[in-house]
């Protein structure tokens, strides 16, 4: 279509009202501006409800500002209002993916401060839920990651190994997802037959399954170019921030408290803590990757090793006595009553009881006034601290990168939240 | 160990260290409040002690008369494996805390925290805003004179 060159009356009037303060419309390089993006709580990657403030110049990220209370539910101050004993179930909505390990983590706080000496074979069942929590947790994260960078067969993948252990919880004390399979000072009920031979089926199939799962992933050119060099978090910057868990480790710095401050009997077990120098989005998903097979290793073992005898300690005074004989014996109908109604009694004092979690390190921090109910307790969530070092790992990332670096962080927001 | 702990900081910061207890196997020393930013650079930088991660800064209401809060900082060191808590008493009528973020940058969001939860201000601290709650937010959930069930109309809820 030829140009027509419009008449001069009629430019002068279009020209004046652009030149007209009010309506002009001044349209700069798209490239040369920032722009503030608002990405959540309502977000698919961002794996639950954290928002993300990001400033862009043109697809480089600038800045990040995470802001977190979404799922803000005051456990800390509900446990100041409930027994020991009661708080069990409000812990595995914390990291609600591998919630018998929190099960397991406040247990071991409370009996540190009231100085209950659970038996062996607790120990070892502790040592057995554990490692599975932490298998089903970095399936969800390791799947999960590849899902947001687009490889959607391997979550299916490894869902489809993580109901296997879901299935094994089930059995172990009849729930998949709520458990609260810890007791103070024990367990809910004892490890049984069928469990084992579940487990003993999953550790036979899961070596290979995962050698899978590694072999679709690492030679994909797609997930590895989208991971390599995106979202580094150095050493120093790693160990100033107070990161745990995977990305310490992707890091390069060999933290973990199973061996640096063994609790239950990880000291008896023979097992790597894995470590690689990257830090960057593939080093924290082949820590992971490295991490389930240790565990398997740990299951192995504690399943070869796990001795007979009670699975709770007889402290009547502190522990829950087994239901059936709270229904047909006079004591343990008054123990349990008592438990219940004043909780147990522990010393004045405060303690601290980190565990290493699948994300972290898990810790409470306990102030007892001698009463049944905590006066303060803090939980020392791994997620909130990770997520405050995604402002450095973001840093001049592209966008696209961003799903990638929340996916290799692997936060659960009911635990940053709490 | 912990005996050298508190001997050190006793010898490099003279009366900064108020007391010291164990219970349980973990140490807590209780720092003076205008003391705590030095001493958590000598813990840090002290090539024997070297507690070069915070692990957590948190904060308690003791709800006694004098000196109602407490400020507590949970340290480790990747070379000895080892924790230790370092303590705060702070006054109700003066609710300030020297920041530690310049000591360790990983303290800018517990300290945060502890200011939503507790309404404990970290003097120099670079980004001190509510945490959990919504900045219109008026009170400080954590304190013992806090209701657990809440404080009625306290949260903008949205019309019926």
């Amino acid at each position: 279509m030829p140009v027509r060159s419009p008449d001069d009356s009629k430019k002068s009037r279009i020209l004046s009202a652009l030149e007209d303060q009010d309506t002009t419309v001044v349209l700069d390089d798209p490239l040369e501006n920032e722009m503030i993006l608002n990405m959540g709580p309502q977000h698919p990657a961002t794996h639950g409800v954290l928002r993300l403030l990001v400033r862009l110049d043109g697809e480089t990220v600038m800045a990040v500002v995470p802001e977190l209370g979404y799922l803000h539910r005051g456990y800390e101050k509900i446990a100041e209002a409930s027994t020991y004993h009661e708080f069990i179930p409000h812990t595995d909505r914390l990291d609600y993916l591998s919630p018998i390990a929190n099960n397991v983590a406040y247990c071991l706080a409370v009996e540190k401060l009231a100085g209950i000496e659970i038996p062996e074979r607790a120990k070892y069942i502790r040592v057995l839920v554990c490692e599975m929590a932490r298998i089903a947790s970095h399936l969800v994260a390791a799947g999960s990651m590849a899902m947001d960078v687009g490889a959607l067969t391997v979550l299916l993948w490894t869902f489809r190994e993580r109901e296997k252990i879901l299935d094994i919880y089930d059995v172990l004390c009849g729930a998949r997802f709520t458990t609260s399979y810890a007791r103070i000072g024990g367990l809910q009920q004892d490890w049984d037959e069928r469990s084992t031979a579940m487990l003993e089926r999953f550790l036979g199939e899961f070596r290979g399954e995962l050698a899978e799962v590694e072999k679709l992933l690492g030679t994909n050119r797609i997930f590895v170019d989208r991971c390599e060099n995106v979202g580094i978090l150095t050493r120093p910057d790693a160990i100033a921030m107070g990161i745990t868990g995977p990305i310490l480790r992707a890091a390069g710095v060999p933290r973990d408290l199973r061996r640096d401050k063994p609790y239950l009997v990880y000291d008896r077990m023979d097992f790597d803590v894995i470590t690689l120098e990257e830090g960057d989005a593939l080093a924290r998903f082949y820590v992971r990757i490295g991490e389930m097979k240790e565990s398997a290793r740990i299951l192995r073992q504690a399943l070869d090793a796990l001795p007979a005898g009670p699975f709770r300690a007889d402290e009547p005074k502190k522990v829950v006595p087994r239901k059936d004989r709270v229904y047909t014996r006079m004591e343990e109908l008054i123990q349990d009553f008592m438990l219940v109604n004043m909780g147990i009694d522990p010393p004045v004092g405060e303690i601290y009881q980190g565990v290493e979690s699948s994300k972290g390190e898990l810790g409470f921090y306990i102030v007892s006034d001698g009463t049944g109910h905590p006066w303060r307790m803090k939980i020392r969530s791994p997620s909130t601290n990770n997520l405050s070092a995604l402002p450095l790992m973001l840093k001049g990332c592209m966008i696209s990168d961003i799903v990638a670096v929340i996916g290799s962080v692997d936060p659960v927001m009911g635990e940053a939240d709490k | 160990m912990t005996q050298s702990i508190v001997e050190r900081l006793q010898a490099r910061l003279p009366g900064s260290v108020r007391g010291s207890a164990e219970f349980r196997g973990d140490l807590t020393v209780i720092v003076r409040r205008e003391d705590i930013v030095r001493a958590c650079e000598v813990l840090k930088t002290d090539p024997d002690l070297a507690f070069d991660m915070v692990i957590d800064v948190l904060g308690v209401d003791m709800y006694r008369p004098e000196e109602r809060f407490e400020v507590v900082y949970n340290l480790y060191s990747l070379k000895n494996r080892e924790y230790v808590r370092l303590k705060v008493l702070v006054d109700e009528r003066d609710l300030t805390v020297p920041t530690v973020t310049g000591v360790w940058a990983g303290a800018n969001w517990h300290e945060r925290e502890t200011y939503d939860m507790f309404g404990i201000v970290f003097t120099g601290h670079p980004d001190l805003r509510r945490m959990y709650m919504p900045d219109e937010f008026e009170y400080f959930p954590l304190r013992k004179d806090f209701p657990t069930m809440g404080i009625p109309d306290s949260l903008p809820l949205p019309r019926r």
